[in-house]
């Protein structure tokens, strides 16, 4: 069947931070750029971003982008490219007062300078102290970034297509990307965008988990698309935790909660911190503390009908404190936990936060993928950047900040590669190949025609609970094998899940069935690398693969430095060598990461 | 499809936020409401909904009040969910 063609120099998918800083470099460029977007730009999940942005400017005290490379490279606990990282540090600086150009209201010092503020892990003079090297906008760094990049783009005559779902990587006989297939939203009509670059910035998928704080829309769309058009997925193994998300709905309760002096409990109200971290208790690392809560949860001692999280106990604390210092949060455990935390503790659960792997790249910005000998050859005309990328600068594990500065710089780098091949291609667009648009219009179809499939909803829901309790923040191999087999399962039910709503205008249930479609790419590729991994590092630590003399942490760099590349094809796994040789300046050498 | 189902549908997504906060409770409120929403609540989202979701979410979760007698009804919905 023959559908609407719409032609482009290039399109991007994803609105978020790494989508618009793309899409800027392009239209500033004077190509044809479009980007095509699931909610307004303004609406995109880089809005929840409060942090900051890290650089290492210096208006506060004397700083180095070395130094900022070395606290990224020991954060990705040296999983991460040394080439990628010594790319982004350099960069940093520049994004940032790009950024301030465009109008991005940053906090200030009293001699009008970027204010900055530390954050933790980044250190000055190769990890000797804290250093500030944050730049926010006060609680809406996100929020500033985004409609900065909006506004700019606007004026650069980007042309956005609003309330549209890519549902397709278009690729032809010789694997060159030439677009993808689309869905209006508010019409069912399905589009193929051609495109001589085609740019993937479609965030995380953090809600493979059930317990998340990404918001709904998060759901490794460009993942899922590429997972089908035979791309590899790297060092998806790699999940960022939070300890303290409510239980039964994600929401974070900041750090700031057990800074004040608030106490993790059991059901036997014993404070458990004690004896995993006697002297920080409370405040020990994230890792730390996640580790303990669910130690307490699997040995029994959770609270609750099902005794599946703990509770964080702030009774103790005069109230007046809770509602100065802790803004926010009495609001968020009445609203999501159904508890005033003036009277009874929080019941909360690690949570899952972020994802380090994602489309592998290089610093470029460009897709790579394994072709004959060599592990990575750019894939023409694909390029990604943001959290569903993988270039790879976070590693096992990221710092704080360092994910608003991936996707300014790198979505500028993909943005500065694209126009760059742009210009070099000489021919016009070459011809869509039908059997990739067919591929898109059977997936719509068998969800249309399905009969007597699985709900959408409960596949989702035990997609959610198998990743939950199969790979959560502390792994068993066990528990990772039998995850193995039921992620398969659900899998299978994914694929024959049902709509019973046919409509075309607005079609919410078809929209969430194709995202379900994409998560299941992604917490498969999660499960099946994570149950392969068996060691621990950074974010994925395992119960057999213990802090010994042999192994600190855990980590076994003989066997382990390297990248996991999955398959969607035969659910195989590859691996690639880990870049330990930085641009200009010598390797950071592996040591035990401790802070 | 029926033109008013048609605008509900758009309103459920428009609902889809930057923050899991509001998602969470958009998620509550249409199980509440089903499509039982007469046409003042309809134009009152809509309105709520051009907010931005910080400026939404201090509002929802009673950190600060509108003066919009329009929004109230269905401000104080949102906060009961």
């Amino acid at each position: 069947m023959k559908i609407t063609q719409r032609t482009f120099d290039a399109v991007i998918v994803g609105a978020g931070g790494a989508g618009l800083r793309a899409a800027l470099q392009l239209s500033e460029s004077g190509l044809k750029t479009a980007v095509i977007t699931k909610v307004f730009p303004t609406r995109s999940h880089t809005v929840a971003a409060q942090g900051g942005v890290a650089a290492s400017l210096g208006n506060s005290e004397e700083d180095h982008w070395h130094w900022h490379m070395y606290d990224t490279v020991k954060g990705s606990d040296w999983l991460g490219d040394q080439d990628a990282i010594e790319f982004m540090c350099r960069k940093a600086n520049e994004v940032v007062i790009e950024l301030e150009h465009y109008g991005m209201p940053f906090d200030r010092t009293d001699a009008g300078k970027i204010y900055q503020r530390p954050f933790g892990g980044h250190m000055s003079n190769f990890g000797e102290k804290p250093v500030r090297r944050s730049c926010a906008a006060a609680d809406r760094t996100g929020h500033a970034m985004l409609h900065a990049l909006y506004q700019r783009n606007v004026r650069a005559n980007t042309q956005f297509f609003v309330e549209w779902m890519a549902l397709d990587l278009i690729r032809d006989a010789d694997g060159e990307v030439l677009g993808v297939t689309a869905l209006e939203m508010e019409t069912g009509e399905i589009v193929a965008f051609q495109s001589k670059a085609t740019i993937f910035a479609t965030g995380g998928a953090g809600r493979i988990y059930y317990s998340s704080t990404n918001a709904f829309i998060n759901t490794g769309d460009g993942l899922g698309m590429a997972a089908r058009a035979g791309i590899p997925l790297e060092d998806m193994e790699f999940w960022q935790f939070h300890p303290t998300g409510v239980a039964g709905a994600g929401v974070l309760i900041t750090e700031g909660v057990r800074g004040e002096g608030g106490i993790l409990r059991n059901s036997a109200g014993e404070r458990f911190m004690e004896r995993y971290a006697p002297n920080a208790k409370d405040l020990a690392s994230r890792d730390v503390v996640s580790r303990a809560m669910v130690t307490e949860i699997n040995e029994g001692r959770g609270c609750g009908p099902n005794k599946d999280y703990v509770l964080l106990d702030i009774t103790h604390l005069d109230p007046k404190v809770i509602m100065q210092r802790l803004p926010g949060i009495h609001e968020i455990s009445i609203q999501f936990a159904g508890t005033d935390p003036i009277k009874e503790p929080i019941p909360v659960v690690p949570t899952c936060h972020y994802q380090m792997g994602g489309i592998p790249t290089n610093y470029s910005g460009q897709v790579v993928a394994p072709r004959g000998s060599s592990m990575s050859v750019a894939v023409p005309g694909f390029y990604a950047a943001g959290e569903c990328a993988c270039a790879s600068v976070h590693g096992a594990n990221r710092l704080g900040t360092n994910s608003l500065l991936d996707l300014l710089v790198f979505g500028k780098s993909a943005g500065e590669t694209a126009v760059e091949d742009v210009r070099k291609s000489v021919k016009a667009h070459k011809p869509l190949p039908q059997e990739a648009i067919d591929r898109t219009l059977a997936r719509i179809n068998r969800l249309d025609t399905q009969k007597d499939g699985a709900d959408v909803h409960q596949a989702r829901l035990a997609m959610q609970r198998t990743m939950q309790n199969h790979c959560g923040v502390f792994r068993f191999a066990d528990k990772l094998k039998e995850g193995v087999s039921k992620i398969l399962d659900v899998q299978k039910d994914v694929e024959r899940a049902e709509i019973r709503d046919k409509s075309q205008v607005f079609n919410t249930a078809r929209i969430e069935a194709l995202e379900l479609e994409n998560l299941i790419e992604v917490a498969v590729s999660t499960m099946i690398s994570a149950e392969a991994r068996k060691e621990s590092r950074g974010a994925h630590v395992r119960d057999d693969a213990p802090d010994t003399p042999e192994h600190p942490n855990g980590r076994d760099d003989v066997n382990w430095l390297k990248h996991s590349l999955w398959f969607k094809e035969g659910n195989r796994l590859d691996y690639k060598s880990v870049k330990l040789t930085p641009l200009t300046v010598d390797t950071i050498e592996l040591k035990k990461r401790a802070y | 499809m029926n033109e008013r189902v048609a605008r509900l549908h758009r309103l459920r997504w428009h609902c889809r936020r930057a923050l899991l906060e509001l998602d969470l409770v958009f998620l509550r409120y249409w199980q509440r409401v089903g499509d039982d929403l007469d046409a003042g609540d309809e134009a009152a989202l809509a309105l709520l909904l051009e907010m931005e979701d910080h400026d939404l979410w201090e509002l929802v979760s009673g950190r600060r009040e509108t003066a919009d007698p329009q929004l109230s009804g269905l401000v104080e919905q949102l906060r009961q969910v």
